[in-house]
């Protein structure tokens, strides 16, 4: 009797030990992960701020100088706004433009590529590791890197942003999109086979109607990013808003109205197609699932 | 009777189904079709071969791959220059040559391969020797370029009283009042390890780890380590810093955006907000601040910071607090309250009922969704380095705008894939960790 008291007390004690010293070392590896982190963060901030031409605290205070001058210059011509807003609207529609041609070319791209890179759905199986990294290096090329190369060659213009942003568009949607296919249900397929369709028509009726919503939620949702960059390939001289930004930009002082109407513009249109599309994405994935 | 009428109004709404599908299967092809017949006008695409610059393409693709070496001669004082891509770094010291160039005095023979030769001779007079063609002559006269060559001339050939220049396949042969020079190509990147001005350079790895010491002041491993790094003309630390300045704004950005968005996300999260308005409000910032874009934000931030690092770290923060803000107050929204009451049901009190009921749910999700977003930064910093300049983004646009480092554009290119793809498998890797078994991944 007192031997079994004693033995039940030893052991919840030990257990009750042991989850202690499990919660300490947990608590200890969770303190020195924090510490690290901590560290990494004030000493890469104290590089990256002697590594720049202007300190943080110094430009801290100037922070508003800038958006307070712009919308200064702006009210007092705020005559001018609606002539503004018409003179750069041409090259908002030709960013749009960019962004919409390069997002479907991308889309239409990553859908072949992913077709090619899912096990079961693969015309060539062998390849599949082949077109998967083909997809990694069009992700990982960041799409300034093809624009310039692309302008240097071809001249500026909207033609090479499109080309950058859709090869992109390609290799990011193409790996989304194979991970959905994975999920799509062989069953069709196989009926498909089984009454002699080649492989573009399983694909084409087997596949992509199960896919189809997914996919499109996807490629809105990157349409909405390719928007934020083709604008920022404009800057780089690309065409589209981002050049006229450019450009007004070293107009500099006293003619910030221009820049205030572009950012009127800009903000406007991101704002816009981000209501749109989610709007769209919520209503495909549920009645998807519905 | 019903029942054949319902029917026949099943054919009829089948019928009206199929043929409204078929419709939209036709119509969805062909609007986007003209839409890009639209674009194709819009953009001019027509009008692309006319501004393309092929012979731009040309010089970038070989370039890439293969290095030109200068040789020249000048007109007036009949100085022989040697030198690598025509830098200062790659000049050969004096009474050294490629050994494709046979010097006399001041008169050399350039040896192109393929049977081609130029030849300096006497006097300011240059020959180009070819099996392809008639050896052109050509000397200064009078301040004026005097050649051999027919009237018109060959396509290859760009003449004028000042200059004339020939490419070949070759080589090429640039005739100037100043100077004659020859560009000849050779594969590969020659000063890539060591400049010539090391004792290093075209040292073999089998040479520098076990051949005799070639500079008695240093170790070879040692000497060989110090000329690499400090190559004046492809700057590998400095690139190496680039690099890694790009991968810090991603991480000072990422992680500052996480810091701050997290508290902010727990007053625009329903089941979390003590206030609606201040709910609203939270939520119109994070809007707002997406919205504006991180190229709008980069400029701001620019006028303030000035150029450099600083400026992209705190436009990927300011603009990354607002997708965190919003997708961190949905994973909020969606984080299961039974959790919370049993915690509750112990008497904690509310911030116990964050740490232990809230916190261990949401961080897998939080971290997954950081580290997502590290992984894009590290592309995001890379463009916004290249307009505040800062980072790798810089050394490239900087690459770029000469016009003809395009062996270091390639190089550059090589590392920002190599850097975005480690970057790619560390944060899944990491990802895949956090959210074992789970299946969520983003």
């Amino acid at each position: 009797m007192v031997d079994l008291s004693v033995s039940g007390r030893t052991g919840t004690q030990s257990m009750h030990d042991s989850y202690m010293a499990m919660t300490r070392r947990k608590r200890a590896y969770g303190g020195i992960i924090l510490g690290v982190f901590v560290v990494l963060m004030v000493t890469g901030f104290q590089t990256v701020d002697a590594r720049s031409a202007g300190g943080f605290w110094e430009g801290l205070p100037r922070i508003f100088d800038f958006p307070a001058g712009v919308v200064t210059e702006a009210w007092d011509r705020i005559d001018r706004m609606p002539a503004n807003l018409a003179q750069f609207f041409p090259a908002l529609i030709e960013t749009i433009n960019i962004a919409a041609v390069s997002t479907l070319v991308g889309a239409l791209l990553g859908l072949v590529l992913s077709l090619l890179s899912t096990r079961g759905l693969a015309k060539w199986p062998r390849l599949i590791p082949v077109f998967r990294r083909i997809m990694d290096i069009m992700r990982a090329l960041p799409e300034i890197v093809i624009a310039l190369v692309l302008i240097f060659i071809l001249g500026g213009g909207p033609i090479p942003a499109m080309i950058a942003i859709a090869f992109h568009t390609a290799g990011a949607l193409g790996k989304l999109f194979s991970e959905v296919a994975e999920n799509a249900d062989l069953k069709p397929v196989e009926g498909l086979a089984s009454v002699g369709a080649n492989w573009s028509q399983r694909m084409l009726l087997g596949v992509i109607p199960q896919v189809a919503p997914n996919y499109l939620s996807y490629t809105l949702m990157r349409f909405e990013i390719n928007i934020r960059a083709s604008a920022i390939l404009g800057f780089v001289g690309a065409g589209g808003i981002g050049y006229e930004l450019r450009n007004a930009m070293t107009f500099g002082m006293g003619r910030f109205d221009l820049a205030a109407a572009i950012f009127v513009l800009l903000f406007l249109t991101i704002v816009f197609f981000d209501q749109i599309s989610s709007f769209y994405r919520n209503k495909l994935v549920k009645g998807y699932h519905a | 009777m019903t029942m054949l009428s319902t029917n026949g109004d099943l054919r009829q709404q089948t019928a009206d189904m199929f043929t409204r599908k078929k419709r939209i299967a036709l119509a969805v092809p062909a609007v986007i079709f003209a839409y890009f017949v639209y674009v194709f006008i819009a953009f001019d695409v027509a009008g692309l071969a006319d501004r393309a610059r092929m012979d731009n393409a040309r010089t970038l693709v070989a370039d890439a791959y293969s290095y030109k070496t200068h040789v020249a001669r000048d007109n007036r004082d009949a100085e022989l220059l040697f030198a690598i891509e025509g830098s200062r770094a790659g000049t050969y010291p004096a009474g050294e040559y490629p050994e494709w160039v046979s010097v006399d005095g001041t008169n050399m023979v350039v040896d192109l391969g393929g049977g081609n030769f130029v030849r300096y001779l006497d006097d300011t007079l240059v020959t180009f020797e070819s099996p392809d063609f008639d050896t052109i002559t050509l000397q200064l006269v009078d301040d004026v370029v005097v050649t051999n060559l027919p009237d018109p001339a060959p396509s290859w050939v760009n003449a004028s009283d000042t200059r004339v220049s020939i490419t070949t396949d070759a080589g090429r042969l640039t005739y100037t009042r100043s100077k004659a020079e020859v560009f000849r190509y050779s594969n590969g990147w020659e000063l890539f390890f060591f400049t010539l001005a090391s004792p290093y350079h075209g040292a073999g790895l089998v040479d520098i780890l076990a051949g005799p010491q070639l500079d008695d002041s240093r170790s070879n491993i040692v000497g060989a380590w110090q000329d690499f790094w400090g190559n004046t003309l492809w700057r590998h630390t400095d690139v190496m810093w680039a690099l890694g300045e790009t991968v810090l704004m991603a991480f000072l950005g990422t992680f500052g955006a996480a810091i701050i968005a997290l508290p902010l996300a727990f007053l625009a999260a329903k089941n979390f907000a003590p206030v609606v308005a201040v709910r609203f409000a939270v939520r119109r910032v994070f809007d707002f601040v997406r919205g504006v874009d991180g190229l709008i934000w980069t400029i701001i931030l620019s006028r303030a910071f000035g150029p450099g690092p600083l400026t992209g770290a705190l436009a990927i923060l300011v603009t990354d607090v607002g997708g965190f803000g919003k997708s961190f107050s949905e994973a909020l929204e969606n984080v299961d309250e039974k959790q919370i009451e049993g915690v509750q049901s112990t008497g904690a009190k509310p911030i116990q009922r964050y740490r232990f009921g809230v916190i261990p749910q949401v961080t897998p999700i939080l971290l997954s969704q950081i580290l997502y977003y590290f992984e894009s930064n590290t592309r995001s910093a890379t463009i916004i380095g290249a307009i505040t300049g800062g980072g790798i983004g810089l050394f490239l646009t900087q690459a770029m705008q000469t016009q003809n480092d395009w062996e270091k554009v390639t190089y550059y290119i090589i590392l920002i894939v190599i850097m975005v793809m480690v970057m790619d498998t560390v944060s899944g890797w990491l990802r895949r960790k956090l959210i074992k078994g789970d299946g969520e991944g983003h």
